[in-house]
C-alpha cells in the first residue's frame, strides 16, 4: 500500500529550477548542511593556521617577533573559539545533522525548512562578525577563549575596547542560528519519522545528533545570558561581573560584580558544550563501525540510554572547571563525584565499540581506519579527563598543559577523527563519487601519528607544572631545557600535521569530478539513507513514495540471510528485525 | 513517542507545535538562567537595595492578561478584531514597559549605578524583545488566519504571561533573605 | 594489519615514554604527598585501563581482519557482560574517587595553628602581607589603593597599623609551620601557584580565596601566575624563600610595617633628597617599577637600564631619541607613542612637575 504524503512536503517536481534557489538560497537540507560543513571547514582552517602560529612561538620563542605577547593572546583566543564553536558545533549540528537526519529517518527535509536555511546564513553572518575582529583598531579579543571578566574587558588585554564587543555580538548570532537549527532537528526526529521508524529504530548518529541538539538548545542560553551581561559591562558600564577594582593604576567605577558568576555560567554552558561535540561523534562513530566490520552495534539499547544518561548528567558537572576558581570549596566535593559517575556510562560506550568489533568482519577502509584511531585516542583523552576530574589531583595540574593535551585529545583530536572517516564514509551519498584511498591513507596516517606525537608527551609538560596560556618562559629555572627541546619537537610535528590536512581539502574538491564514480551503496550498509531512489538523493529524497522500515539499521551478518546485511526498508519477511526486549517478535502495524 | 513512527502523518501533532513547545522551552532556560544570575548577584551584593516597582508594571501586567484573553477567544473562532484586538494589547503592553522606564528614569533610576536596576532592565527588555518577536508572528498570522496558527500563537502569549508573572514577583519580592534561604544559609 | 601493530607500538612506547620520561612532578616541598599518592594511582588504574582495552581492540582487529569468506558473527547484545562491565567500571572509578575526595576534605581544612600569609595579585607582580603580632590582617579594598598605599589598606582599621608589608616579588616562609595563604587581588584574576608545594588557588577581585600547606623543604622557589590576567601574565614570575624559622623571624623582623611606612611618607621629605633618590621612591610608590624593571631584565615596559639616551624604535618604523623632553611628554602622555616590542597599555598616571623632574633625573641615573 502506498504511503500517502503529507501535502507539506515537496516532491521533486518541485524542485527549484535556477543555479540560485538550487545551490545558494536553498531551502534543502542537503544543500544546507553543504554550506555549514564548507563554511565550518574554511574557518577551522584558519583556527589551524592560527594554532600553527601559536606552536611557532611556543617552540621557537622570540625568534619570529610580530608574534608578540598582544599577538599570541589573540591567536590562542581566536584558535580556541573558532574550533570549539564556530568549527565544531555548527560541524557536527549544521553540517551532520541536516544531512543524515531527514535521510536517516526517512523524511523529506527538515520540518521548517525556511528557518533551516536561514539558520545557515546568519551562522555565516556570525563568522563574518568574528572574524571582523581581525580588522578593527585594537584586533580581536586576547582574553582566551573562556572570556574570562574583569581581565577581558579591562586595558591589558588585547581587543577590551573593541574585539571582545564584536565576539560577544558574534557568538549571540551564532546562537540565534543554532536555536533555529536546533528546533528543525529536535522537532524533525520527533514528527517526521517515516513509517516503521520508531525512536529504537533510529541509528545512533540521529541519536547523538538529537541528544546533542536538546543539549545545545538548554545549554547555549547560559552563553547568551553571561555574554550580553558582560556586552553590558563593557558598553554601558554595568557591574554584573565587574567588582570594584582599580586598572592600570585608575579606580574605576565598577563595583559588587561577580566574576564567579561569569564562570558558573559560562561553564554550565562550557560542558554540556563539550557533549554537544562528543555526542554527535559517538554516534557517527558507532555507525562506522558497525557497517565496516558488518556487526551490529554492541548493546544499542544501552548505547542509546549511554547517549541519553551523559547527556542528561552534562548538565550537573561544569564547575569541575572551577575546582581552583575559588568557589565555595564544598562545591568540590560533589562536582569531582558527578564528573566521576559520567565517566561509567561514557566506559559502556567504549566497551560496547570494542565488543562490536570482536567477532566481526573488520573490513580496513579508510573511514574503519579513523573509527579505531577515534577509539583509542579517546580512550586516552577520557582517561586523563578522570586526572582532571577528581579534585584534589587537578589541583597541580589546572591551567598546565595536562589540561590542554587533555582536552586537544578527548575534543580536537578524537572528534576530528570522526569528522574525517565520517566524510570519507558519507561522501559517495552526497556526491556520487568516491574519495581517493591513496590520499585517504596519507592523510589518516600522518593525522593519527602526528596528533598522538604532539599531544600525549604534552601531558608530561603539565604534570611538571608548565603553565599553559604563557607567551613565552624564559628565566623560569624549574622548566628544564629539555621541556623546550620537547616543545620544539611537538611544534614540528603540529606543522607537519597542520599540512596534512592540506591533502583532506584537495582530496573533497579534486574528488568532485575526479573521484571514481559511486555506486548507490559502496560500503552495503543497511541504514535508510543509503536507500534513496537516486543517488546522491533528489530534493524531496524519496522520490513519489515515502519509505516503510521494518527492522533496525544494524540488521548485518544475519544468521541465515543471503548477504550480510539487510537493509532498514527491505519488506519484513526478510528478517533481521532488532533484538526485543520480551524475546517476541515485533509487530509492525500493516 | 515511539508510536508517532508508526502513525500515519495526518495523525500527528503538527510540527509546528512541537516547534512551539521546544522553543518555550529555550526560553524558559534562557529565563531560568537569567533569573540565576540575579539571585547570585543579589547574593553576591553586600548592599542590595530593592528598587520600588512603578506603577506601569500593573498597567503592563492587565494589558498582557487583556492580550491572552483575547488571544483564548480567538483561538476557539471568533472574529479577526479579537486577533486584532490581542496585538493592540501587546503593542500597549510594549508601550507601557517603555513608559515604566521612563518612570525609573525620572527617579534618577540608572542602569549602571544599582544592579537591581541593571537587572530590572535588562530583564524587561529581554521579556520586551520576546514580545515583539510575538508580535512580528501575529502580523503573519493576521495575514493568514488559521485555526491551528492562532492557537499556537495564543500558547505563546500565554507563556509571555507566564513569565512576566515570574519575572514581575522576582523583581518586585525576591529578596537577599529569601535567597540566603534557598541556598541552605537558614532564614536571617 | 598496520592498524594493530601502530595500536601495539603506540601503547608500548607511551608505556616505556611514562617509565623513561624526564617530566614528571617537581620534587615535592610541602606536605602534600598524598596528592602525588593520588596522582599516582589515578595513572596505575588508568594506565591500566588504557592498556587492556588497546591491546584488547589490536588484538581483536587483528583475529577478525576480514578474509576471503570471513562472516562477522551476530552477537548484538549480551545484558549480562554489560553487567559486569558496568560493576567493575564502577568498583574502578570508586577506587579513584575515594582517595581523592580524602584528600580534598584535608585541603580544604586548614589547621588551626596554621600562621597567615596574604598574597596580593596585580597586573603583574605581586606583594605580600604578614599579619603583625595581633595575628589579624587590616581590612582593605580597592578604594584605597593609591601610589603611596599599594596594599590598599583600611587606614582607619586599626587592626592593620601592625600588618608587615613586603613590597618585592619575593616572600619568605618558615620552614615546617603550616601556612594560610589568603589570597587577594584590585584587578583581574591571578593564581599563586608553586609546582613545588602542589597547593594553589585563583585569586579573585572582590572577594578572598585561599588555600594551605606546609613547607617541607628549604629553597627558593619560583612562583607563577596560573590564571591569564593579560599580556604581562608570563612576567609575574615571584619567589618563595623558604628557610628556618631563626633566619625567618630575623627577616620579617626586618620588613615594614603598615604604620611605619605612613610615618614616612607623612615625614618632611629629607633636606639633601636628591632627585634621584626621590624618584627612585615613586618609582616604587607609582607602581612603574610593576612593568619597568631597574636592572635589565625584560618585564612589560622598557628596562630603565641604559634607557637615557637611547634611540628606541618605533612601532611601524621610525625611532626617537630618548632625551629628557621625550621622557616628560611620555610620562605625562604614554599614549602618544607606540614603542616597537611593547604593548601600549602603560596608564597616565598622574604627577606634579617635581615628581616629574625625579622621575627623569632618577632614569637618567639608571644609564
Amino acid at each position: 500500500m502506498s504511503y500517502a504524503d503529507d501535502h507539506h512536503h515537496e516532491h521533486d517536481d518541485h524542485a527549484p529550477k535556477s543555479w540560485f534557489y538550487r545551490y545558494v538560497w536553498s531551502q534543502d537540507h542537503k544543500v544546507i548542511a553543504v554550506q555549514y560543513a564548507s563554511i565550518a571547514i574554511l574557518v577551522g582552517l584558519i583556527g589551524l593556521v592560527l594554532s600553527n602560529l601559536m606552536r611557532l612561538q611556543i617552540g621557537y620563542p622570540g625568534q619570529f617577533e610580530f608574534i608578540n605577547a598582544e599577538r599570541y593572546y589573540q591567536y590562542v583566543t581566536m584558535h580556541g573559539m573558532i574550533m570549539v564553536i564556530y568549527l565544531l558545533t555548527a560541524l557536527f549540528l549544521g553540517g551532520f545533522g541536516n544531512y543524515l537526519i531527514p535521510l536517516m529517518i526517512g523524511a523529506r527535509d527538515m520540518v521548517f525548512p525556511y528557518m533551516n536555511m536561514l539558520s545557515v546564513w546568519v551562522y555565516f553572518l556570525s563568522v563574518l562578525i568574528l572574524l571582523a575582529s581581525f580588522f578593527i583598531p585594537g584586533g580581536p579579543t586576547g582574553g582566551g577563549w573562556t572570556l574570562y571578566p574583569p581581565a577581558v574587558i579591562l586595558p591589558g588585554t588585547p581587543g577590551h575596547d573593541g574585539g571582545i564587543i564584536l565576539m560577544l555580538v558574534s557568538l549571540v548570532v551564532f546562537i540565534v542560528a543554532t536555536t533555529m537549527g536546533g528546533l528543525n532537528y529536535v522537532t524533525t526526529v520527533l514528527q517526521a519519522r517515516c513509517r516503521g521508524m520508531t525512536l529504537m529504530r533510529m541509528p545512533l548518529s540521529v541519536w547523538g545528533i538529537f541528544v546533542a541538539t536538546i543539549l545545545a538548545l538548554l545549554a547555549f542560553p547560559a552563553l547568551f545570558v553571561s555574554g550580553v551581561m558582560m556586552l553590558l559591562d563593557e558598553t554601558a558600564g554595568t557591574s554584573f561581573f565587574m567588582p570594584a577594582l582599580v586598572s592600570m593604576g585608575q579606580v574605576t567605577d565598577y563595583k559588587g560584580g561577580s566574576p564567579l558568576l561569569f564562570q558558573h555560567l559560562f561553564w554550565f554552558f562550557g560542558h554540556p558544550e563539550v557533549y554537544i561535540v562528543a555526542l554527535p561523534a559517538f554516534g557517527l562513530v558507532s555507525d562506522l563501525i558497525s557497517v565496516h566490520a558488518r556487526k551490529a552495534i554492541f548493546g544499542y539499547r544501552t548505547m542509546v540510554w549511554a547517549i541519553v544518561i551523559i547527556g542528561g548528567l552534562s548538565f550537573v558537572v561544569w564547575a569541575h572547571h572551577m575546582f581552583v576558581a575559588g568557589m565555595n570549596p564544598w562545591f568540590g566535593f560533589f562536582f569531582a563525584t558527578s564528573t566521576l559517575i559520567i565517566a561509567v556510562p561514557t566506559a559502556i560506550k567504549v566497551y560496547n565499540w570494542a565488543l562490536t568489533l570482536w567477532r566481526g568482519d573488520i573490513h580496513m577502509t579508510v573511514p574503519m581506519l579513523f573509527a579505531l584511531a577515534f577509539l583509542m585516542t579517546f580512550v586516552l583523552g577520557g582517561l586523563t579527563g578522570l586526572f582532571l576530574g577528581n579534585v584534589s589531583v587537578d589541583i597541580p595540574l589546572s591551567g598546565t598543559y595536562f589540561v590542554v593535551a587533555h582536552f586537544h585529545m578527548v575534543m580536537g583530536v578524537a572528534p576530528l577523527l570522526v569528522v574525517f572517516g565520517a566524510i570519507y564514509h558519507w561522501y559517495p551519498k552526497i556526491f556520487g563519487r568516491m574519495l581517493n584511498d591513496t590520499i585517504g591513507m596519507w592523510h589518516f596516517w600522518i593525522t593519527f601519528l602526528g596528533t598522538y606525537v604532539i599531544y600525549f608527551p604534552m601531558h608530561y609538560l603539565g604534570v611538571l607544572g608548565m603553565p599553559r596560556r604563557y607567551h613565552h618562559y624564559t628565566d623560569y629555572q624549574f622548566i628544564p631545557p629539555s621541556a623546550h627541546v620537547l616543545n620544539e619537537l611537538i611544534t614540528i610535528a603540529a606543522l607537519i600535521v597542520g599540512a596534512a590536512q592540506l591533502l583532506f581539502v584537495f582530496n573533497l574538491v579534486w574528488s568532485l569530478k575526479h573521484g571514481r564514480v559511486a555506486n548507490s551503496n559502496p560500503w552495503r550498509a543497511a541504514s535508510l539513507e543509503w536507500f534513496t531512489p537516486h543517488s546522491p538523493p533528489h530534493h524531496g529524497n524519496w522520490g513519489a513514495t515515502l519509505p516503510t522500515v521494518h527492522r533496525w539499521a544494524y540488521a548485518y551478518s544475519v544468521p541465515g540471510a543471503k548477504e550480510d546485511f539487510i537493509a532498514q526498508n527491505a519488506p519484513a519477511a526478510d528478517g533481521g528485525q532488532e533484538p526485543s526486549q520480551d524475546h517476541e517478535p515485533r509487530q509492525v502495524p500493516a | 513517542m515511539s508510536i508517532a513512527g508508526t502513525l500515519p502523518l495526518n495523525d500527528r501533532p503538527a510540527p509546528a507545535a512541537i516547534g512551539l513547545w521546544v522553543f518555550i522551552g529555550v526560553a524558559s532556560a534562557l529565563f531560568g538562567l537569567f533569573l540565576a544570575a540575579y539571585a547570585m548577584r543579589m547574593d553576591q551584593a553586600p548592599d542590595w537595595t530593592r528598587l520600588a516597582l512603578p506603577w506601569q508594571l500593573w498597567l503592563s501586567t492587565a494589558l498582557l492578561v487583556a492580550g491572552s484573553v483575547l488571544l483564548s477567544q480567538a483561538a476557539s473562532g471568533s472574529s479577526r478584531s479579537t486577533l486584532i484586538g490581542a496585538g493592540v494589547c501587546a503593542v500597549a503592553f510594549v508601550i507601557s514597559q517603555f513608559w515604566a522606564w521612563q518612570a525609573l528614569a525620572d527617579a534618577r533610576v540608572s542602569f549602571t549605578g544599582n544592579p537591581a536596576a541593571s537587572f530590572f532592565y535588562l530583564l524587561t527588555a529581554m521579556h520586551g524583545l520576546h514580545v515583539a518577536g510575538g508580535l512580528i508572528a501575529w502580523a503573519r498570522v493576521l495575514r493568514r488566519p488559521a485555526r491551528e496558527r492562532v492557537a499556537l500563537l495564543a500558547r505563546y502569549w500565554h507563556f509571555l504571561l507566564a513569565l512576566w508573572l515570574v519575572l514581575f514577583a522576582a523583581l518586585g519580592w525576591l529578596t537577599p533573605q529569601i535567597v540566603a534561604f534557598i541556598c541552605g544559609r537558614g532564614w536571617a | 594489519m598496520a592498524i594493530a601493530i601502530a595500536l601495539v607500538v603506540l601503547v608500548l612506547g607511551s608505556v616505556l615514554f611514562h617509565i623513561f620520561t624526564p617530566w614528571w612532578l617537581p620534587p615535592l616541598a610541602s606536605n602534600w604527598k598524598t596528592m602525588d599518592d593520588t596522582l599516582f594511582i589515578t595513572v596505575v588504574i588508568t594506565g591500566l585501563f588504557f592498556v587492556v582495552i588497546s591491546l584488547f581492540v589490536a588484538y581483536t582487529l587483528w583475529r577478525f581482519r576480514h578474509r576471503e569468506g570471513s562472516r562477522a558473527a551476530y552477537e548484538p547484545d549480551n545484558h549480562r557482560l554489560e553487567r559486569r562491565l558496568i560493576v567493575i567500571t564502577s568498583v574502578g572509578i570508586a577506587a579513584l574517587l575515594a582517595p581523592g575526595l580524602w584528600v580534598y576534605a584535608d585541603y580544604v581544612s586548614p589547621p588551626s595553628e596554621a600562621m597567615t600569609l596574604e598574597v596580593l595579585g596585580q597586573q603583574w607582580r605581586w606583594r605580600f602581607r604578614f599579619p603583625g603580632p595581633d595575628g589579624q590582617l587590616g581590612g582593605s579594598d580597592a578604594r584605597f589603593v593609591s601610589g603611596a598605599n599599594p596594599f590598599g589598606l583600611d587606614p582607619s582599621d586599626t587592626r592593620g597599623a601592625d600588618d608587615i608589608l613586603v613590597d618585592d616579588n619575593e616572600v619568605r616562609l618558615p620552614l615546617n609551620r603550616p601556612v594560610n595563604v589568603v589570597l587577594r587581588s584590585h584587578d583581574v584574576l591571578h593564581d599563586f601557584y608553586v609546582p613545588h608545594f602542589r597547593s594553589r588557588m585563583n585569586i579573585v577581585p572582590g572577594q578572598v580565596s585561599s588555600f594551605w600547606f606546609t613547607p617541607t623543604k628549604a629553597g627558593r622557589y619560583e612562583a607563577l601566575c596560573a590564571q591569564l590576567c593579560g599580556v604581562g601574565h608570563p612576567d609575574m614570575r615571584g619567589f618563595v624563600r623558604v628557610e628556618e624559622g631563626a633566619a625567618f623571624d630575623t627577616w620579617l623582623a626586618a620588613q615594614p610595617t603598615f604604620a611605619g611606612l605612613r610615618a614616612a611618607a607623612a615625614a618632611p621629605a629629607a633636606a639633601s633628597a636628591d632627585p634621584a633618590t626621590v624618584g627612585r621612591t615613586l618609582a616604587q610608590s607609582k607602581g612603574c617599577t610593576a612593568c619597568h624593571s631597574v636592572d635589565g631584565a625584560p618585564s612589560v615596559g622598557p628596562t630603565w637600564k641604559g634607557l637615557f639616551g637611547k634611540q628606541e624604535n618605533l612601532e611601524g618604523g621610525g625611532t626617537v631619541h630618548v632625551d629628557e623632553a621625550f621622557l616628560r611628554t611620555f610620562i605625562r602622555n604614554p599614549q602618544s607613542r607606540d614603542i616597537k616590542g611593547f604593548p601600549n597599555v602603560m596608564p597616565a598616571v598622574p604627577v606634579t612637575d617635581a615628581e616629574l623632574d625625579a622621575l627623569v633625573a632618577y632614569i637618567q641615573a639608571l644609564r
